[in-house]
């Protein structure tokens, strides 16, 4: 497979990692590596999480007590993961990748700004929750996080190999 | 004797025991003031007469007080004795039982229950000595006396005994007394004689648990007796067990003297006219009543214990001046007075006693079918449910769920399964089964005239078709109620003319060639729409030049476009209506519309006339479980098509036989197919347990500013008067707690001699003292709640404690209604301040009149709402009352009351002197309240056509499904409004249906389903579906999602969503139907008032800004948008007002032989308002009647009663009965006005020049204010947003 190899085509991040490399050449290296690595994990669990959601909103419509009870321990643990490798990131100064995950760290900053008034952890609302609106919004949101993580899955699988192999 | 009563230290309730503080205390109520010392006149009264009812033995009148005394001084046996009232013969064997008890016993820890005390309230609690030397003495003067007092028989006690508990309860027992209540003490007593133990096992059942051991009080409290059987039971000893009760109080702690301080320094002369007399009579040496003599020597034995609750002469020797005696005294006289009590037991004499009561209650208004079932139908209804339910139970299934069972009920399997405790008492015997049939207790005209509500003249019995007769004929004896006040006038007449004539069924006599199946069918719905030229609602008005666009007669809602038959079919617009009347095909067309697309619901409004169906099978289809209704189409006679998902059904066999015309094969002719709302008594495959019992729970706080408010009179007045109308059956059931820093729970067992109140004041882990105890039934404790009520009042007088723990008073309400469900009323007064829940103050005064950021709207923690979760799964709903004079964050409080579907009322400010208004107010909403339909473990499913979907819901209620709400409680004045929207393009049909199905527990204890069937036009055109707005529904329905939008964003985007709602759906009709130029603001006739309403919208206290509004009353005014139906909520949006100076007979309404005036609407703007006029605004919850200042004398004193304008006063409430025309005119119409709705308004009459006028112009909402536009203004605001 073509970007199997170090001359393929370069990817986008080149740059940061050739900057990262430049510096320390012997670690950088290993701990970008490393960061992939963990990224790779994490996400796979992130992508668990998201199936989980999307499950648990299906099934909302039989009980919103129980699946809101179910979901809601959930969400930090999901966004401190998120936030967790984004700092990985930061750290290993991998600009792109912590640049593509900008976005999705800002949504869950918002999240969690705008959340109900709640005395424990979580975001959905089980008396809100069945507003056709609320309801939509959380389904959408729940594929759109499966989506990106499925993504990012490949691309830190790929950043992991580029990092590994142009090493 | 003395010392001993007088040994003790004052009465406090005391100590706690373990971990947990559980204080019982008495308090100064009649019972306890019996305890304590003297008993009050009144209260032997009861007491001697409850005794010969039960045919207890009574002590002989001839017991020579002295030797009582000496009883008293050594032992305790004459306690029993001052129980027992004499006059029978049989004292002297009591007398000698208890003797030989005594020898034994002091001492010893053996368990005594004491029975003979059943109704007493002085029961053995009392162990003053004196009281003992009294009783012979009251017996003996006037026994006659004491059983005219009777209450009537006592209800048999149906507990079973489990002795074992009392064991327990009796070892504990000794320690446990705490308090300085000699009750308590006394109960011990009780304990330690074993010879008694045995006598009274049977006694003992009250249903104890065993496991209640270690709440020594609540086992103690419980001891009191049920005895109806109960022989020759002397008494314990008391003398020896109140030693050890008085003693007690010494060595505990004594943490908590607000009782006994309480009681003491009560100042308050009581309202009651009894106390006086009692003086007197104490003053006499021979009181008629006896009491007297009780009272005096308790005294002077009794001494300081004896002082918290006793008599005022020698209380005042004691240097306590104990008023509360007088209290406490009257109490029992009052209840004297009372009929007898009827027991409980037969349920065919409860119902028809309960029928005897509806009619005249003119404010219940409920169906009479609904209310006043035939008890023998009913009974044959219940015990073939409940055998139903027995066989599901005994099959090898688990779960009691059939396997039929509704889809409602599958959805509520999980949560309730497991939870109901079943009671064997509920049900009554089978009275075999029952037969198929129909009942139609009523067949009104379901003529879709805005005007239903006609007079429900009593309709003779017909011979009914059903297959028996004499069952059928019953109802309506019993159901019709007699003339209600019609409220409604157009169709008063014309039905009451019909009605005699036409037996029941006339309503479907009018219809004889109903179209048959295929004309139902959807290609035939209403189409005339197109054929038509223009109809009058398209007619384009000209906005800005359209000076009076507010009709002079009230706005009706529009009536579906359909054929003729359909439309006398539909739904009546005051339980189910549509914001457009003509259903857009598609979601595009709804959107080029720019109207909100929902439905406005009033399920469980008071019906006058309702057919109620019993049939062994309700006919639903089979997929979409829709109930079969009048808009279904049948493809032939044995089968029908869902008009929701078109699937075709079979007809059930029984279904083709019509019981009203006793004919077969005519399956359209069926009830269910001729009316568009009709109630079904399910069968068990409705139910996941047995219906629940009416259980009404009251937790009111009784902190210092509680007390201050003074909110417990008028409501324990108000209860004491309508415990008899509550509604329930046999198994209804009460409790009540009270709260400030700690909880109070009242145990009210029956058999108890007085109620008795047990503290827990560990409010981070509140706990039932006694569980069993604490809710009792109505009927058979009533005595008990009477004492309670009557005391309660004044318990708390001198309380200093600020706090209130409504948060643990709430968690401990749960844990008391969870076994059952049912209905909470909380009474708060302000923030609360202690243990879970608690809140502090958000509200900064100087934002009041903000025309930024109003903040603080949503809850500031999701305690109450989380606590509202938790019941609405237990089938338990709080309902709020707020009376607070400051700010008390009822937006936090107000989720316990939504998310349980519980209701809201605020009374702020109130006062029951400062406020008079407001306290009348609260008195006539209570006995609203109190009085009311109610149904219970409700649920409500609402369906519509496949391919429009249900997108939010609004109102009190928890969403439980996509489409199920839960409602733990329904009432008949909540609404319910929904937002739909078109999923799927409706091309293929012309008619759409919508089904709400509520299904309910009624109050009787049956379960029902109430069905109503909306439907509507499908129209492809904009130009039709602007024809069809009804415009009240659309601004009720964008206030709702205002408030919302409110909480969830902030009040200036709601404002501006409402402003937008406007602009669009004006520019939306301007720019594709009306040909006119742009320039002119032009609006179809059916919208002409959207914008008028959108303008009292924003003026409305919800949503305005830059007027100084309490966070508190805007936060309120949002509850009701959310929870009120839709005929109150636009009185609120926008009132009524009327010129009432000029009243006259010209088009006038008779109801009930009166003549109501019917004045012509103004609008609302001072420019109507003439200095020589009085007008009256009908805002919905208060009425203003405003006089000018030139105001016609005549008009001044003939109806006013004062001679000119000067004299009329500041504050005036209430309208004189003067025998002048114009008087009677001019109530007659506020009567009318007033039956119309629930909660009764109050009326404010206000002069002009008066410093309360600002709160009458403040309604005139087409006037500029300096914060708002004026109505041209704002008309000139839309036109220029939609020329942008």
């Amino acid at each position: 497979i073509e970007w199997f190899y170090p001359e393929g085509p370069a990817p986008p991040f080149s740059a940061g990692t050739g900057a990262a490399a430049c510096s320390s050449p012997a670690t950088a290296f290993t701990f970008a590596a490393f960061c992939y690595m963990l990224a790779l994990l994490l996400t796979a669990a992130l992508i668990f999480f998201a199936i989980w959601h999307i499950i648990a909103f299906d099934e909302l419509r039989l009980n919103p007590i129980a699946q809101c009870n179910t979901l809601n321990p959930l969400v930090l643990p999901e966004y401190l993961i998120h936030a967790f490798f984004c700092v990985v990131f930061l750290c290993a100064a991998e600009w792109l990748t912590l640049g593509l995950n900008m976005p999705l760290l800002a949504g869950h900053i918002w999240r969690c700004m705008s959340r109900p008034v709640m005395s424990g952890p979580g975001l959905y609302d089980p008396t809100t929750i069945m507003n056709a609106d609320i309801l939509a919004y959380c389904q959408k949101e729940g594929w759109c996080k499966l989506a990106f993580y499925l993504l990012a899955f490949f691309y830190y699988l790929y950043g992991m190999i580029y990092v590994l192999v142009s090493s | 004797g003395g010392p001993q009563g007088g040994s003790g230290a004052p009465p406090r309730p005391a100590p706690v025991r373990g971990r947990k503080g559980v204080r019982a205390g008495a308090w100064a109520g009649p019972g306890v003031g019996a305890g304590a010392g003297p008993a009050p006149p009144s209260s032997i009264e009861c007491h001697g007469v409850s005794l010969a009812h039960s045919d207890l033995n009574l002590l002989g009148s001839s017991n020579p007080p002295a030797s009582a005394s000496q009883v008293a001084g050594t032992t305790g046996p004459a306690q029993n004795q001052m129980q027992v009232p004499s006059g029978y013969g049989l004292h002297h064997q009591n007398y000698i039982a208890p003797s030989g008890h005594y020898s034994q016993g002091p001492g010893k820890m053996t368990s005594l229950p004491l029975d003979t005390q059943r109704e007493d309230y002085y029961s053995g609690l009392y162990t003053v000595p004196t009281q003992n030397v009294v009783t012979p003495s009251t017996a003996h003067q006037q026994p006659g006396a004491q059983q005219m007092y009777g209450r009537g028989p006592p209800a048999p006690h149906i507990a079973g005994s489990t002795p074992g508990s009392f064991q327990g309860a009796a070892s504990s027992a000794s320690h446990l007394h705490m308090s300085a209540s000699q009750p308590h003490s006394s109960f011990v007593n009780h304990y330690n004689s074993p010879a008694m133990y045995s006598a009274n096992s049977s006694v003992a059942s009250q249903g104890f648990p065993s496991t209640c051991g270690h709440y020594t009080m609540s086992t103690v409290s419980n001891t009191a007796y049920p005895s109806v059987s109960y022989p020759s039971l002397p008494a314990g000893d008391p003398y020896g067990q109140m030693f050890t009760s008085q003693n007690a109080p010494t060595v505990r702690p004594v943490t908590d003297n607000s009782f006994s301080g309480q009681n003491t320094a009560i100042s308050h002369p009581s309202p009651l006219p009894p106390p006086p007399s009692q003086q007197h009579h104490q003053q006499q040496s021979l009181s008629e009543y006896s009491t007297l003599s009780w009272s005096a020597a308790g005294l002077l034995s009794a001494q300081d214990n004896l002082v918290r609750n006793h008599t005022g002469s020698l209380a005042a020797a004691n240097n306590n001046p104990a008023n509360t005696v007088a209290d406490s005294l009257s109490c029992p006289v009052m209840q004297n007075v009372l009929p007898p009590k009827s027991s409980p037991v037969a349920p065919t004499v409860l119902s028809s006693a309960s029928s005897a009561r509806m009619p005249p209650t003119a404010n219940q208004p409920v169906e009479p079918v609904a209310s006043v079932t035939q008890p023998s139908e009913l009974l044959q209804q219940k015990g073939m449910q409940y055998g139903d339910y027995v066989n599901n139970q005994a099959s090898s299934a688990p779960t009691p769920l059939s396997s039929t069972s509704d889809d409602e009920e599958e959805e509520e399997e999980d949560e309730e399964a497991g939870c109901f405790s079943q009671c064997p008492n509920t049900y009554d015997p089978l009275e075999g089964g029952s037969l198929p049939q129909v009942l139609l207790f009523s067949a009104s005209s379901p003529a879709p005239d805005p005007t239903p509500e006609s007079d429900p003249a009593p309709a003779p019995a017909p011979a009914p078709a059903a297959p028996q007769p004499s069952k059928l004929a019953k109802p309506f004896g019993y159901g019709y109620p007699t003339l209600q006040p019609g409220y409604q006038n157009a169709a008063a007449p014309l039905n009451a003319g019909l009605q005699p004539g036409n037996p029941v069924y006339s309503g479907f006599q009018q219809y004889p060639q109903y179209p048959g199946m295929n004309q139902l069918s959807s290609s035939l719905g209403g189409l005339s729409l197109q054929s038509s030229p223009q109809p009058e609602s398209l007619r384009p008005v000209n906005l800005t030049q359209e000076r009076n666009i507010l009709p002079t007669t009230p706005v009706w809602a529009p009536v579906p476009n359909l054929n003729l038959e359909l439309k006398k079919l539909n739904c009546s617009p005051d339980s189910f209506r549509c914001t457009l009347t003509n259903i857009p095909q598609t979601q595009a067309l709804l959107n080029k519309a720019k109207l909100p697309l929902g439905l406005l619901l009033h399920p469980f409004r008071d019906l006058t006339q309702l057919p109620v169906i019993t049939s062994n099978t309700i006919v639903r289809c089979r997929s979409c479980r829709t109930y079969i209704n009048p808009f279904v189409s049948f493809i032939d006679q044995r089968r029908w098509k869902c008009n929701l998902c078109y699937r075709v059904n079979d007809v059930p066999e029984e279904f083709m036989y019509n019981p009203l015309t006793r004919s077969y094969g005519e399956p359209h002719k069926r009830p269910e197919v001729q009316n568009s709302t009709v109630e079904f008594i399910a069968s068990s495959d409705y139910m996941l347990r047995p219906p629940q019992p009416a259980v009404y729970l009251f937790v009111l706080d009784v902190s210092h500013n509680a007390v201050e408010a003074g909110y417990l009179t008028i409501l324990c007045h108000s209860l004491l008067e309508n415990l008899d109308k509550l509604p329930g059956d046999s198994r209804t059931r009460i409790g009540f707690m009270t709260f400030d820093s700690t909880i109070h729970f009242y145990n009210l067992q029956e058999g108890l001699s007085q109620p008795q109140m047990l503290i827990v004041s560990d409010i981070d882990d509140v706990f039932l003292p006694t569980p069993d105890s604490l809710l009792v039934n109505l009927y058979e404790s009533k005595e008990l709640i009477k004492d309670l009520l009557n005391a309660l009042p004044n318990m708390f007088t001198n309380t200093r404690e600020t706090h209130s723990a409504l948060g643990p008073a709430l968690q401990a309400a749960f844990k008391l209604m969870s076994p059952t469900g049912g209905r909470v009323s909380v009474f708060q007064t302000q923030l609360p301040s202690l243990g879970a829940g608690l809140l502090q103050s958000r509200e900064d005064p100087n934002q009041r009149s903000s025309t930024k950021v109003v903040q603080h709207l949503g809850p500031a923690t999701d305690f109450y709402k989380k606590l509202a979760l938790d019941c609405s799964g237990q089938q338990t709903a709080v309902d709020l009352f707020l009376l607070s004079s400051q700010y008390s964050d009822l937006a936090s409080l107000a989720c316990m009351s939504k998310y349980s579907a519980g209701c809201i009322y605020y009374y702020p400010s109130f006062h029951y002197t400062h406020n008079p208004s407001q306290a009348e107010k609260l008195q006539k909403d209570l006995k609203r309240y109190l009085t009311r339909k109610i149904g219970f473990e409700a649920v409500m499913r609402i369906r519509c056509t496949k391919g429009l979907s249900m997108h939010t819901f609004h109102g009190n209620f928890f969403v439980r499904s996509t489409d199920l709400l839960s409602l733990a409680n329904i009432n008949p004045d909540a609404g319910f409004a929904v937002q739909l929207s078109i999923e799927e393009s409706l091309t293929d049909t012309s008619l759409v249906c919508f089904q709400t199905a509520l299904l309910y527990t009624s109050s009787k204890g049956e379960r029902r389903i109430r069905v109503h069937t909306l439907c509507s036009p499908v129209v492809s055109s904009l130009a039709d579906v602007y024809a069809g707005v009804d415009v009240q529904a659309a601004i009720c329905l964008l206030a709702n999602m205002a408030v919302d939008r409110s909480v969830s964003s902030s009040l200036s985007d709601a404002r501006d969503a409402l402003v937008n709602a406007v602009v669009d759906s004006l520019s939306a009709y301007g720019s594709t139907v009306s040909n006119l130029q742009h320039s002119a603001l032009v609006a179809p006739s059916s919208l002409k008032l959207f914008p008028l309403y959108v303008l009292a919208l924003l003026k409305q206290k919800a949503f305005r800004t830059g007027t100084s509004t309490r966070l508190d009353d805007r936060v309120y005014a949002m509850c009701q948008i959310k929870s009120q139906p839709l005929v109150h909520l636009m009185k609120m949006i926008h009132p009524n007002l009327y010129r009432i100076d000029r009243l006259t007979d010209e088009g006038a309404v008779h109801v009930n032989d009166r003549v109501v005036p019917q004045p012509p609407l103004q609008k609302l703007s001072a420019e109507k308002l003439t200095r020589e006029g009085a007008f009256l605004m009908d805002c919905g919850s208060v009425f203003y009647i405003w006089i000018g200042k030139g105001c016609d004398n005549n008009f001044i004193e003939d109806v006013l009663g004062y001679p000119n304008f000067a004299s009329i006063p500041q504050k005036m409430t209430h309208l004189p009965e003067l025998d002048t025309l114009s008087s009677e005119r001019a109530r007659s119409f506020i009567t009318w006005l007033r039956d119309s709705r629930p909660l009764s308004p109050v009326l404010h009459v206000v002069k002009d020049e008066s410093p309360a006028k600002t709160e009458f112009f403040q309604h005139l909402i087409e006037d500029r204010t300096e914060a708002a536009f004026s109505y041209y203004e704002f008309l000139l605001h839309v036109q220029q947003q939609i020329c942008k």
